[in-house]
């Protein structure tokens, strides 16, 4: 615990900040030199900022206003756009807005979840930049009052052949890794995949899932006048100022040189920190409370006073600090991890303050709620900076991009998908294919993840979802993230549908209904017309599919600018989907479970290899368009797959994604230990073509024998089409197409590839 | 019988040995036991849960062993209670000096997580009385510092009092004679890095840590009879 400072050590570092403070600009400064632009104000807003004061702010104003005016506090490019989302739905019971949404599970129960980037920081650091990007979306989900009991990630990264794209890989992996173990919460799934696209600027998307009582829902909101506001956490340096700027502009040669704007996490401070908040939540004496995420003090206590339509004078002496000498700009501004900002009643502070003594955190009074709407910082005594909370939260401009459909687009209409010269040597295409590491095993991933803390995970990484079990419940929570961004850049309306499809029909895989999204929204820079256009049409699509399947947006998070020298990243929407395993008896999962079993195909394929796995692999292109999801037909299947799983009639279920069928069947293979031989009617296709095609809306069951018929005419009901394709057993994966010899591999072989292409290019 | 799950700040594993230790001792009340307790009467099995204590820093378990409930897990197992740590737990001991040697950095410098053949090479313990002799068990293993390391001198000590316990099938970390846990000469306190608290049920992937509770409760039940004759 920090010592208490002596009053003359008090008056030093009071002393060093007002004298570091006259060295920062005045405002004439800022408005004649135009400082206000390096901190990605424009000219238009600064004028507005004027305004809004009623005179030219001071150097710690315009700091505040520019992080608060930022794509990443206010979502100035992308809010239009975010509208066009439902949000609603009878489970709902916090949509976006607060710090994470949250959905109803019954008995009085509620899950929590959220997903959020951290893109930009593990670019140029990739440990800590990953580390505290979980740090933070954990913190999103307690401030909340829920218990986290899940972690998950999307990640994407350039090719492993480069060295620097492996550094990468390497350490947002243990960056993930080295958080999630300490704090003690299972990391239990993810997606990574491997394009040129993402080459220097990799995604780093975190999703964390908590379940909460009802009675125990929390809001950030600063409400009761005269209120004291509670600093918990650690102290405050100088680290990750400017974060939520430098999270709002392209990447290039001179962001190596922001690297002090990543900050450096302590997933053991934050075990204490989440303990000790979780435990005063349940006290029930907590009026509002609010993590200090992007732009740190800030943003929290501008959210905190503007929800209760009141204001905040914050006391910046008392603020905790762990260097000498920081000025009212660096505290405001910094991006310490691990702290939070509470409101209580001012005779609630002994048992507060009894918590967090016991627990080992710095809980400090630093501040009181106002009644006058202005955001007011002292500091000596002294006021330093005096705003309306109002404009910093709602004045924002907002900005309707211009869009234009891009040139590769149009020509890509043109691109017939079906006339590549016909692959012969199939098995040499699987090899390849699982080879390739998109499609690989990620076991070198998962590994590193302490994927079993809690004790309650019936469904580890590996599967087509997590599944984890409601202590005390015969409940069970499934949860994935899903997205296929070269489907996105191909097509991004369907890109979006198919990402919302995905996750929804890997949460019926896996026997749960699925409840709601959380999207991130990972672009390039919004103001390329071609860029907005993209975002536009992957949000129309991901509306569509979340309105058809019943999958509400309860919250995310848009990270824009994701560029570098070469260009902007594949357009990548994704989706984190949780649903709700309504008894752990239909817990289900990909792998092949007994010799004799039937397997099954649901839906339909087409020859529809535009942005497969395949194409890029074999053929060495992503062109055409990508495969077509209609969403009546999406919804019939997972009808017919869930109900048929509930009715216990099917061994296992996985989805056709990368790779399709001849992946899909691969995998299900090595999954479950055990072969499979197959024969396949696909009229009028060539083998090479059947295999890889990605078409939608297909799911591969095993039942046992005297369920066929069953689940046969259940999918009749649904007017899902079947086709029996073979019987597990063996050691061999044997496919037939059209009565011919396509694939035959041995189960180890083929595990062997797909399992040692990661660690092998790690090596 | 009265369990004692010790608590650090930075234990995360303390509710999956609650929870496992409740549901799998029907008889029992199990109790979570914060650092500062000075004192353990009372207490027949003191649990040493995972985690990262004190955050790992330093070293594993090297911080810990300093928290004043540590003298009273010393002055508990010198009476006789049982005493069993798990990872990090099993870090704590050593570092301790209840159990001999120490874990250092696994050999792949990587954090490991999954689950894990476990030899019991020794069945007459108080801890592995329902196994059967070098029976193979299924329980996960989540660490980055679980490479058993001790001297020569040890080692021969460890074997030939019969105090090596557990065995990887699969040295996963490069532990010395893939050793995953041991006891101690006196037969009360056991170390071991794999997690018996997470192999409780079907639905976790394995049940057979079961069998160490049930183990430690009937090798108490028998203590309990003969001490009220």
């Amino acid at each position: 615990m920090q010592r208490t400072l002596t009053k003359n050590e008090t008056d030093a570092v009071l002393e060093q900040g007002k004298a570091n403070m006259l060295k920062e600009p005045s405002a004439q400064q800022i408005a004649e030199e135009r400082i206000y632009a390096s901190m990605g104000v424009t000219d238009s807003e600064y004028a507005h900022i004027c305004e809004l004061l009623g005179r030219q702010p001071n150097y710690t104003e315009i700091g505040v206003f520019s992080v608060m005016w930022s794509e990443h506090c206010a979502y100035k490019n992308s809010k239009p756009l975010l509208k066009r989302f439902p949000t609603t739905g009878e489970r709902v019971l916090v949509g976006p807005g607060e710090g994470a949404g949250i959905v109803d599970i019954g008995d009085g129960q509620a899950v929590c979840f959220k997903i959020e980037s951290h893109n930009h920081p593990s670019a140029i650091e990739p440990y800590q930049g990953a580390a505290t990007g979980v740090g933070g979306i954990i913190r999103d989900i307690f401030s909340m009052g829920a218990r986290p009991i899940a972690l998950l990630n999307s990640l994407r990264f350039g090719q492993l052949t480069d060295e620097r794209v492996r550094y990468l890989f390497e350490h947002v992996v243990s960056g993930i890794a080295g958080y999630g173990n300490c704090i003690g919460i299972p990391t239990v799934g993810g997606e990574v995949m491997f394009d040129a696209s993402y080459e220097g600027n990799p995604l780093v998307n975190a999703m964390c899932v908590g379940l909460i009582d009802h009675q125990d829902i929390q809001s950030g909101v600063a409400s009761g006048i005269g209120n004291p506001v509670y600093y918990v956490g650690p102290p405050t340096g100088r680290d990750g100022i400017h974060g939520a700027t430098f999270a709002s502009e392209e990447l290039t040669e001179e962001s190596e040189a922001k690297r002090p704007a990543v900050q450096v996490g302590d997933p053991f401070m934050e075990k204490l920190v989440m303990e000790s908040c979780l435990e005063l939540i349940q006290s029930g004496i907590v009026i509002g409370i609010q993590d200090m995420g992007a732009a740190g003090l800030t943003c929290s206590s501008a959210e905190m006073a503007s929800k209760a339509g009141n204001g905040l004078e914050l006391h910046l002496d008392e603020v905790p600090q762990r260097e000498r000498g920081m000025t009212p700009y660096e505290m405001m501004l910094s991006e310490s991890q691990e702290r939070m900002l509470f409101v209580i009643e001012e005779h609630n502070e002994p048992i507060a303050m009894e918590i967090f003594n016991r627990w080992g955190v710095i809980c400090r009074q630093v501040g009181r709620v106002t009644d006058d709407g202005r955001l007011r910082l002292t500091y000596g005594g002294e006021v330093v900076a005096d705003m309306p909370v109002r404009g910093l939260v709602d004045e924002c401009p907002v900005y309707e991009k211009p869009s234009q459909v891009p040139a590769y687009y149009t020509a890509n209409e043109q691109v017939d998908t079906t006339n590549y010269p016909e692959v012969t040597d199939v098995n040499d295409a699987l090899f390849k294919v699982l080879g390739s590491p998109t499609v690989a095993s990620k076991e070198w991933v998962y590994r590193q993840y302490d994927s079993m803390v809690r004790a309650s995970t019936a469904v580890a990484p590996g599967s087509d979802a997590a599944v984890v079990m409601v202590r005390g419940t015969r409940k069970a929570l499934a949860m994935t993230t899903d997205c296929n961004g070269r489907y996105a850049y191909l097509d991004p309306y369907m890109g979006g549908r198919i990402a919302v499809a995905e996750a929804a029909r890997n949460i019926v895989c896996s026997g749960a209904e699925p409840l709601a999204i959380t999207d991130n929204l990972n672009f390039g820079n919004p103001e390329k017309p071609e860029n907005f256009w993209q975002m536009e049409q992957a949000v129309d699509g991901m509306a569509e599919a979340c309105r058809h399947l019943s999958t509400p947006v309860i919250g995310g998070n848009v990270s824009l600018y994701n560029e570098n020298a070469k260009g902007a990243i594949y357009p990548t929407p994704v989706v984190g989907m949780v649903g709700l395993v309504h008894d752990v008896d239909h817990i289900t999962q990909q792998g092949f479970k007994q010799a004799g079993d039937i397997v099954l195909l649901l839906g339909t394929t087409k020859a529809e290899l535009g942005g497969s796995e395949f194409q890029t692999v074999i053929h060495g292109v992503t062109e055409g368009r990508p495969p077509v999801v209609d969403l009546d037909v999406e919804q019939r299947l997972q009808r017919a797959v869930l109900g048929a799983i509930q009715a216990g009639k099917v061994q296992s279920a996985h989805d056709a994604a990368e790779g399709g069928i001849a992946v899909a069947i691969t995998e299900c293979a090595i999954s479950g230990g055990i072969g499979v031989t197959a024969d396949w009617q696909v009229e009028g296709m060539r083998p090479d073509v059947a295999l890889f095609s990605e078409s939608q809306s297909r799911i591969v069951l095993s039942v046992a024998p005297e369920h066929e018929e069953a689940v046969v005419e259940w999918c009749a009901q649904y007017e899902v089409p079947v086709q029996r394709l073979g019987v597990v057993g063996g050691d061999r994966i044997q496919l037939r197409v059209n009565g011919k010899d396509a694939i035959d591999v041995t189960r180890y072989e083929a595990e062997r590839v797909w399992k040692d292409a990661i660690p092998c290019l790690m090596q | 019988m009265k369990v004692a799950v010790l608590v650090f700040p930075g234990s995360n594993c303390d509710w999956d040995c609650v929870h496992a230790a409740e549901e799998t001792l029907a008889e029992a009340t199990v109790e979570r036991v914060w650092h500062t307790t000075e004192d353990l009467t009372g207490y027949d099995l003191i649990m040493v849960p995972g985690g990262f204590s004190y955050g790992d820093y330093l070293r594993s378990g090297a911080i810990a062993r300093f928290a004043p409930v540590m003298n009273a897990v010393a002055k508990a197992a010198d009476k006789g209670a049982y005493v069993l740590g798990i990872c990090n737990g099993f870090q704590i001991l050593t570092e301790a000096g209840l159990l001999p040697g120490a874990l250092r950095r696994n050999t792949g410098l990587k954090f490991r997580c999954h689950h894990s053949k476990l030899r019991v090479v020794q069945s007459n313990t108080a801890f592995t009385s329902e196994y059967g002799q070098d029976e193979v068990i299924d329980i996960p293993i989540a660490h980055g510092e679980g490479n058993y390391y001790c001297d020569e001198q040890t080692l021969e000590q460890l074997k030939r009092n019969n105090q090596i316990v557990f065995t990887y099938e699969e040295n996963p970390n490069g532990s010395l004679e893939h050793i995953a846990g041991i006891i101690n000469e006196q037969g009360n306190v056991l170390g071991m890095m794999p997690h018996p608290e997470r192999a409780v049920s079907d639905l976790l992937g394995s049940k057979d840590g079961v069998r160490m509770f049930q183990s430690i409760m009937k090798v108490w039940r028998e203590r309990h009879a003969t001490n009220v004759n």
